[in-house]
């Protein structure tokens, strides 16, 4: 059966998200031989519309409006129910990011619909769209299925297979006039701090190294830093590690901070609470060092020690130095 | 200043893994026995932020809603000791298994029947189900902005101001009263309860409103009316099996593992 599918783009440094290329993906599997339309709202997002296609996309509508630079609810939900009444499809997705998680709601809403936040499957049923997502803090899952009109699901990262890139591809693009309605919007950003990380970049890492509230203290990530430069990883945190304010915020992998897919995740002094497990559990192989045999990190853990971190780590990043370097 | 505070009661969630279990027949979780319910993590989180306006400004009002069993009733006197004024407990049959369609309903329902509200708290998503939408749908149908995921929350003439936790970095957004905001854990952790506040709780109104005090019945609340249904509720598996490094010695242990890195081609 053929369904339409509208996904919300987002354009990060003047390149078509992961996330959006995912959900091109997905939206082309799941579409049948209907039409896969990619929304680009923003400023100077139009030069993306090409990419959007080469990925899936067979219509491109961007509303490209130097009032829309930034996200803000009210403009942004302005531009989005514009779009939707263009693309008329029956399927909006949104990635599960700082927009999504903002603006799918405000819109379901708008729309007097449903919205199923946070997917990480997704599947046709007839003209309904099945999303399953973790629920109870990684604990369990969840289908649901939209029985408004349009349907509407966020799609949590790295949840989605890439479509393959086809520059020959063709497809449209319309452009639409923002025109917002200032007298509507009552949002205003005062002002927005980027954490800019330095090295490779935490969600896109291929290996990870992560530290828990068993370091004791900020002064034991060093070890976890070690270890990541000697293998060319980014470092993350536990939630405990991030609220005692060890390290910042934009380190946090979990159901509310990041979500990481490395080949490699390193968990060192982790217990491995299913709200953390939510962050990492798409990794490719898990390692566990954890002084508690017992601990739930061990149950997704590919390879394991137990032992105080403090006495395997210097000998560890020794030992990884010499593997890499021989 | 009248602040609501919505609350929400849901099954502990600090417990092992091993002992979550589902009714995969009814889609129901089960609560293991001699466990509490307790208030949703965030929503905690959001008494806290209330309080911390009502510190500034002792003659705000904060009124703690909570819609659920008769039980949420701890939940909110939980609320009152940490210092909030009044609670609303809605409770009735018509108020169970809600679409967050519904549940935006009934709580912006009663928001209005409170009148003259000027800011509602939520928790950035309730930690059963971890939707976080029921906030953004709140202001929606009361036609109110949202600011959500906040770490700070301020008021001044009139205009709320939050800093919002972003993936990578915060940012500062503002909107005029009434509005609402949703909040996350980086606000820091929440006041706890002092005896003697415990026991002036006791004594503190909760109002209890059933869906005809709300003009609301089947109509809006049945099953017909779901915007959002659950297919099915499961626990997935997983099949990965620890192999646990040996040695003699710490630093053996440590060489093995490089070792096994190294075979499997992960490093
Ligand atoms: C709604 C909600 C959302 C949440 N979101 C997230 C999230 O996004 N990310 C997240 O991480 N958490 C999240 N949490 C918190 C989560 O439940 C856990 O509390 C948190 O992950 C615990 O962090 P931790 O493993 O570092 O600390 P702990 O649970 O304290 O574990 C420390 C571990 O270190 C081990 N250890 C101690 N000393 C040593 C030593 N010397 N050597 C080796 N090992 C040692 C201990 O055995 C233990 O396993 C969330 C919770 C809730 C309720
Ligand atoms: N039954 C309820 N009673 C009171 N508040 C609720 C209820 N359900 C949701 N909320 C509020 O809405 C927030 C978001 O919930 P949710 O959209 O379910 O993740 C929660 O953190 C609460 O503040």
């Amino acid at each position: 059966m053929a369904s339409s599918i509208l996904v919300v783009g987002e354009v990060e440094e003047g390149r078509l998200a992961t996330i959006t290329a995912e959900m091109l993906g997905a939206a082309r599997r799941l579409s049948g031989d209907g039409t896969v339309t990619c929304a680009l709202i923003g400023s100077g997002v139009e030069a993306s519309g090409q990419a959007a296609i080469a990925l899936g996309a067979d219509e491109v509508i961007v509303v490209d409006d130097a009032a829309l630079a930034e996200y803000n609810t009210d403009t942004y939900l302005q531009a989005m129910l514009k779009v939707a009444e263009q693309a008329s499809a029956p399927i909006i997705l949104f990635g599960q990011t700082d927009m999504g998680r903002d603006l799918a709601p405000r819109l379901a809403f708008r729309l007097d619909t449903g919205v199923i936040m946070d997917t990480i499957e997704l599947a046709m049923d007839g003209d309904r769209l099945q999303g399953t997502r973790p629920c109870y803090g990684g604990n369990a899952r969840a289908i649901n299925v939209v029985r408004g009109d349009p349907q509407i699901a966020t799609v949590r990262a790295k949840s989605q297979d890439l479509a393959a890139e086809d520059s020959s591809r063709q497809g449209t693009v319309t452009k639409i006039d923002a025109a917002i309605d200032q007298s509507a919007v009552r949002v205003k950003v005062i002002e927005r701090s980027g954490v800019s990380a330095e090295g490779v970049r935490l969600e896109d890492a291929d290996v990870v190294v992560s530290g828990g509230r068993g370091l004791g203290g900020p002064e034991n990530f060093d070890v976890i830093e070690d270890l990541a430069s000697a293998l060319g990883a980014a470092v993350g945190a536990s939630r405990a590690v991030c609220d005692l304010e060890w390290r910042p915020v934009s380190e946090q992998v979990g159901l509310t901070g990041k979500v990481v897919s490395p080949t490699l995740y390193i968990a060192v002094a982790i217990s491995g609470a299913s709200q953390h497990m939510a962050g990492c559990s798409g990794s490719k192989n898990i390692v566990a060092i954890n002084k508690d045999a017992d601990a739930n990190i061990f149950k997704a853990a590919r390879f394991g020690i137990v032992e105080d971190f403090a006495k395997v780590m210097t000998p560890l990043i020794e030992a990884v130095k010499q593997e890499k370097g021989g | 200043m009248h602040i609501v505070v919505c609350v929400k009661q849901v099954p502990d969630w600090d417990i092992p893994p091993s002992s979550f279990k589902i009714d995969e027949a009814l889609n129901q979780v089960v609560p293991p026995p001699g466990v509490a319910a307790v208030p949703s993590q965030f929503d905690t989180i959001g008494v806290e932020a209330a309080m911390r306006l009502k510190d500034e400004a002792p003659d705000t009002k904060v009124t703690i809603m909570s819609m659920g069993a008769e039980s949420a009733r701890d939940v909110i006197k939980h609320s009152l000791a940490m210092g909030a004024d009044e609670g609303v407990l809605l409770t009735d049959a018509l108020f169970e298994n809600l679409d967050w369609y519904q549940i935006s309903l009934v709580l912006s329902t009663a928001i209005k029947k409170l009148e003259g509200v000027d800011l509602v708290v939520c928790g950035r998503q309730a930690v059963d189900w971890d939707m976080g939408v029921a906030g953004s749908g709140i202001a929606e149908m009361l036609d109110w902005p949202a600011l959500t995921i906040g770490k700070q929350v301020k008021v001044s003439d009139g205009t709320l101001s939050v800093e919002r936790v972003l993936m990578d970095g915060f940012e500062t957004v503002e909107a005029p009263l009434p509005a609402v905001v949703t909040v996350s854990n980086e606000l820091g952790e929440p006041r706890y309860p002092k005896l003697q506040q415990i026991m002036q709780a006791a004594k503190k109104q909760v109002t209890i409103w059933a869906a005809a005090d709300l003009g609301l019945d089947d109509s809006q609340l049945g099953a017909g009316a779901r915007k959002l249904t659950l297919e099915k509720l499961y626990v997935p598996v997983s099949n990965v099996e620890c192999e646990f490094m040996e040695g003699d010695t710490p630093e053996e242990m440590a060489q093995n593992l490089a070792k096994k890195l190294a075979e499997a081609k992960l490093i």
